[in-house]
This record gives C-alpha cells, structure tokens and sequence, in this order.
C-alpha cells in the first residue's frame, strides 16, 4: 500500500471517530429525550434540555477542534502536511 | 501603524470594539442628558452602517482573487468571526429567542441543527474545498466532474437556495431600518439594500470579510450585553447560562400553578395575527424523537451545503487553518446561540412571575393598561391582552405576543435604559446585513465566474469579469429588495427552506466528490437535479394538501430530495463508465493538503 493510501485509510478512520461522536450529540441523545429529561444534569437544568441549549452545542465545538488536531497529527505522520511558504 | 494590514489586524479591531463601546457609553450619557429615544435609535443604526460602509470602501479591489476569496489571506480567529456573522441572520438574532420562548423543546432542534452542521462541514468538506482552490461551490462541481452542465446544474441549485435565503435577510433589514429610521417598510427595504451593497460592491469577498468581523463584534456585544444584565438585574445570576436553573424550575412550577388553558376559537380570532400565547411548558420534552431528529439533521446537512458557508473557507491560507477556522466559526456561534435559551428563560420569568415586579400575570387588566412598556409594545403590534373570562385579571392564557419581542422588548421591560435598545436594533441590523452580504455575493460571485466567465466567454479580461460580477452584485441585490418588499413569505419559514434547497441538490454531489472518486459526471448531474426537483415537488405536494410520509414536514423536506440526490447519483455513477485517470489524479490530490491546489491562483 503506497503512502498516500495509508494516509487516506487513516483519515477515513478519524472520519468514522468523528461522525460517531457526532451522531451521539445530534441523534443519539435525543432518541431518549423524554427519559433523559426526567433526571436532573449539569448546573441543575434537566438532561435534555442542558444538552439542547449548551451540552451538544459546546460538544461540537470541541469535537471540531479535536478533529483538527488529530487530522493534522495524520497528515504530519505521512509527510503530507503544508509548508509555511505555499 | 507599522507593518501590513493582516498584522495589525488585532490592533485594528481591538480599537474598533473600544470606540463601538466608547459610543454606546456616549450614547447612555447623551440619554441621561434627555436625548430623545428616537434619536438614540437613528444614531446607532446610522453610525454602525457609515462604518460598515468605509470599511467597505477602504477594501475596493481591482484584482480577481481579492474579489473573489480576499486573497486567501483571512486568519483563522477573524475568518472564524467573519463566518458566524455571515451564518447569523436576522432570524437567529431577533426569531431565535421567540421561537424557543413559545415552541421550546421542538424548537430547538434548530440550535443543534445549525451548530452540529459545522461538524460535517469540517470533516466532510471544507479542507477539501480549501486544497482545492476553487472560487465558488460550482467552481468544485464543475472541475471536479467536468462539463458546463454539471457547473451549470450547481449554478442552478445554488440560486435557488440563496435566493430563497437573500428575501428573508433583506426583509429582516427593512424592518429593523424602518423601525429605528421611522420610514415606510417599502422605503426601508432599499436604504437596507444599499447599505448592503457598499460593504459588497467595490470589494467583493474582501470588503465583505472585513465587514462581517466588524458586524459580528456589533451584534455579540448587543446580544450578550442585555442577557448578562438583565440576569444580574432579576438578581437571577452573575453568569446566566451556569445559573438559571432555578428560574427554568420556578417556571415549570407556575405552568402547573397557572395551566394551559385552551383559548376559544372564537376568541383567538380577535388575537392581532402573528402573536402567540404560551401553550408549551418550558423545558419539557414535547417533540416526538422523530419530529426533533428529522428537523435538526436536515439543518446539519443544509448546513454543510449552503455555498455563501462553504466560500468563507475559501479565503483561508492554509488547508490547516480552513479546518481550525471552522472551529472558531462554531465557537463564536455558539457564543450567541447558547444564550438564546436563556434571554427566553428571562424574558419568560420576568413576564410571568407574579412575586417579581415586572410580572403581569395575575395583575387587573388596568395596572397593565397602565404600563408604559406594555402601552408601546402594544402599539408596535407585538403585545396584546384581552379578557376572555372576563375576571378582570389577567391569566395566562389571556397574554399575547410577537415572536420579535422577546429579543426587542426585554430589555426595556426589565427596565434597562434605552440605550440598550438602541443597540439592539445595531445588532440586528448587524447580523441581518452581514448574511445578506454573504448570499447575494455568493449568487453574484457563481453567476459572474461559473457562468460568464467559465461558459459564456472565458477570454474574458479580469477588468470586464469583475465588472460583471459587480453589476449582477446590484441586479440580484434589487430582485431580492423588490421581492422582500412584497412581503409574501415569513422571515423563518423562508430560512429553512434555503437549507433543504440546498441540501437537497448540493449535499451528495459535494460529499462524493471527495469521498468517492467512482461518482462520475453523468451521476452528479442526476443528483443535483433529480434532488432539487424532488425536493421542490415535495414542498409543493405537502404545501398543497399533501400528507407527506414518513413524517417529513414542509420544513424537513430536504430529507426527501437528498435521498433521491444519493440514490440517483450512486445508481446513474454506476450505470456509465467511471471517471477518467486525470479526475481519479484530481481527486488524490485534493485528499492531501501538502501540494499544489488544483485550480491554479486566478482562474
């Protein structure tokens, strides 16, 4: 397998990893919404609704920040990372 | 100052945010002084748009990459800001609020659709499109796929969206304008429409750049500084979103004290049109999963769709820094978007709570006659009250008002000065220009470079192309003014629409074109048609007294056109020979961020 395809395989992996975590903040959770609102979460808000106006929200954030991260970790890892200078 | 522009830009802005506060702060000494509410109104708006537009001056251009990407030399933090002012429209600042105040729960799929959209458009897209190095979306399509059809199919989708989106922003613009100006909405739509135009006009994608920061420190600083105060006012907390809970909990407890009382139809006919009474609890979960699910996943898809999203990550000057930016553009949105919930948990409490001071709820009908507050916001159209069982006091369901009014009205029920209402009316006219900007440049910018210059005459000089791309900026500018003035269609409705136009005929062809190098011409043309006219006939079916299936709405309807979109495009793929060995080469290359960019620095 040449360098290039590993680097593809690898990306394609952080992409599955990203679209999960991604599908339990957006989907997943609110597939329990009315049981999961029943308990009392973070700062003292119900569990769904915290996760409606913050918790998935600041998920995302990060999950973004973490998938740069790691995607830039891949691309050094290959050689395929950007010069300063382009 | 020393250096060039892009160094020094934090120093720029840093002294843009202190002189915007140094207004507002002589604006509140001005009021104090007895300047009249009006004036206050007229000098808020006026000054913030006089600087958008010599921002917009000071961008003018003459070359086709500053006009088109603005030189791909945008930091990741600004370009991150550029991009939420560019997202927030008039209807996340001034709809956002109300909706969750009347609808709650269902409500809110819309704040995790339009934040959670940002995760596909990092991972899926962007740094793609960024390696890439094309103009415009269709640019990618018809590079990508090859042909004018292809390029010319995702012209097609891409108006459609767009401009579904534009009428609403322009809309929202008039309406702010023709409240603090105090002219006819007619008027107020074109004065909207300029101020638009001289950020866009003389420097393309550059001057909308710069202006959009600038519009985005407007409009947070006009969002945030009211939810934080009135929370320290109701002595409700010192930080509002780690504080509230208490006041989400004193709410449930009044709807169960008070109930919802069902209204006779009889009588809801004398309730003005566009005013609503509270008939959902607050914080309870009151949307099937389905019904939350299918909404939200159709705005995170119409997100990673919409062209005028996906060009701000054109100007970035680094595939890295396009997948940072993107973070950055969802941190300062969720800035704006995280508070929402709480100024309608506010608003909500300070209206309702008999044991506050601002309460109403309970009162007689004449101490709330007799409130100053109520006296305006009943004139404006956005309050109402009428004593259906007539006790002479007021209950819950006795109580109406306008979705605007959360955001508009708040502040001076929780007895802020006018001051801060002035800068709302800033920070709307803020968030409604910037996306209005954003989308008409887009339509202009695929029109004049994919269509004139690409199929129509690509010997074309890059004086004549931005000509064209400047006149077709006021054209479309006038189409969308003139049919924002006819008023026909709602601010929100029209918003959702654009995302599942978009999703519907641009979501599969821009995602296979990177993760599938087998999708081929003839599939990507089946797609984005076949979707957006799927799309568009579901619409039409449900809007004429279609039932629908599957439970997919009028507001959801993307989901219907972008299956269709996948299946015709993975199918017709298959069916005709695969892309050529140069494509196959293209699509390598572009996975990679190391390397030369495909389309080469002016094209």
């Amino acid at each position: 397998m040449s360098n290039q395809q590993k680097h593809w395989e690898k990306t394609r992996g952080l992409l599955f990893i990203t679209l999960a975590i991604w599908f339990v903040f957006s989907i997943g959770i609110f597939l329990f919404g009315a049981e999961m609102n029943e308990v009392t979460g973070p700062f003292g808000y119900p569990w769904t609704y915290w996760f409606t106006c913050q918790g998935s929200l600041g998920a995302f954030v990060i999950l973004i920040f973490w998938f740069a991260n790691r995607q830039e970790k891949i691309d050094e890892e290959f050689g395929f990372s950007e010069r300063e200078d382009e | 100052m020393k250096g060039n522009f892009i160094d020094n830009l934090p120093k720029i802005y840093g002294i843009y945010t202190g002189g915007f506060i140094g207004f507002i702060i002589i604006m509140a000494i001005a009021e104090q002084m007895g300047m009249t509410a009006k004036t206050i109104g007229i000098a808020f708006v006026a000054f913030t748009v006089f600087i958008y537009a010599l921002i917009g001056y000071l961008s003018r251009t003459a070359q086709a990459d500053a006009y088109y990407v603005a030189g791909r030399q945008v930091p990741t933090v600004f370009n991150g800001m550029a991009t939420a002012a560019d997202w927030m429209s008039g209807a996340s600042f001034v709809a956002m609020a109300g909706g969750i105040y009347f609808k709650g729960y269902g409500y809110m799929a819309l704040l995790v659709g339009w934040t959670g959209g940002y995760v596909l458009v990092a991972s899926l897209l962007a740094p793609y499109l960024r390696k890439f190095g094309c103009y415009t979306v269709p640019d990618f399509i018809g590079t990508r796929y090859g042909g004018n059809l292809a390029r010319f199919s995702a012209v097609v989708v891409l108006t459609v969206a767009s401009f579904t989106y534009v009428t609403a922003q322009i809309n929202a613009t008039g309406t702010i304008a023709s409240v603090a100006l105090d002219i006819p909405f007619q008027y107020a739509v074109y004065v909207g429409l300029i101020s638009i135009l001289l950020c866009s006009m003389l420097g393309g994608m550059r001057g909308v750049t710069w202006t959009q920061v600038a519009q985005y420190i407007v409009l947070i600083i006009a969002y945030l500084l009211p939810v934080f105060w009135i929370s320290n006012k109701m002595g409700a907390g010192f930080f509002p979103h780690f504080m509230l809970a208490d006041e989400v909990a004193r709410i449930g407890e009044l709807e169960q004290q008070f109930g919802f009382v069902k209204n006779a139809a009889a009588d809801l006919k004398t309730v003005p049109k566009g005013l609503a009474g509270i008939t959902k609890a607050h914080s309870a979960v009151n949307a099937t999963p389905w019904a939350f699910i299918s909404l939200a996943l159709a705005m995170m898809m119409g997100t990673a769709s919409l062209p005028h999203v996906m060009m701000r990550y054109f100007t970035t000057p680094s595939v890295k820094a396009a997948r940072k930016s993107v973070g950055w553009s969802l941190f300062f949105i969720f800035l704006l978007y995280s508070s929402a919930p709480m100024l309608a948990t506010l608003s909500k409490l300070s209206l309702i709570d008999p044991n506050l001071p601002t309460g109403i709820i309970g009162k007689t009908f004449a101490e709330v006659e007799a409130i100053d507050w109520y006296q305006n916001w009943n004139q404006a159209n956005l309050m109402f009250i009428s004593d259906f069982n007539g006790n002479g006091t007021l209950e819950l369901n006795e109580f109406f008002m306008g979705g605007k009014a959360v955001v508009l009205a708040t502040p001076e029920i929780a007895g802020l000065p006018y001051v801060i209402s002035g800068l709302v009316a800033a920070g709307g006219m803020a968030a409604a220009m910037s996306t209005a900007d954003g989308l008409i440049l887009a339509i202009a910018n695929a029109i004049s470079h994919d269509v004139y210059y690409k199929i129509i005459d690509p010997k074309a000089e890059t004086a004549k192309r931005l000509l064209v791309a400047r006149v077709l900026l006021v054209i479309i500018g006038f189409a969308g003014a003139t049919i924002a003035a006819m008023e026909i269609q709602g601010i929100l409705g029209s918003v959702i629409w654009a995302f599942d136009f978009a999703m519907s005929g641009l979501f599969f062809p821009l995602v296979l074109g990177v993760w599938w190098k087998r999708a081929n011409r003839q599939g990507a043309i089946a797609g984005m048609l076949g979707g957006l006219i799927a799309g568009a006939w579901y619409l039409v079916w449900v809007r004429t007294g279609g039932s629908g299936f599957l439970g997919i709405t009028q507001l959801t309807f993307g989901i219907f056109g972008s299956a269709v979109s996948l299946v015709l495009m993975v199918i017709v793929s298959l069916m005709t020979a695969e892309p050529d060995k140069a494509t196959q080469k293209m699509v390598d290359d572009v996975r990679v961020p190391s390397g030369k960019s495909i389309l080469g620095k002016s094209h």
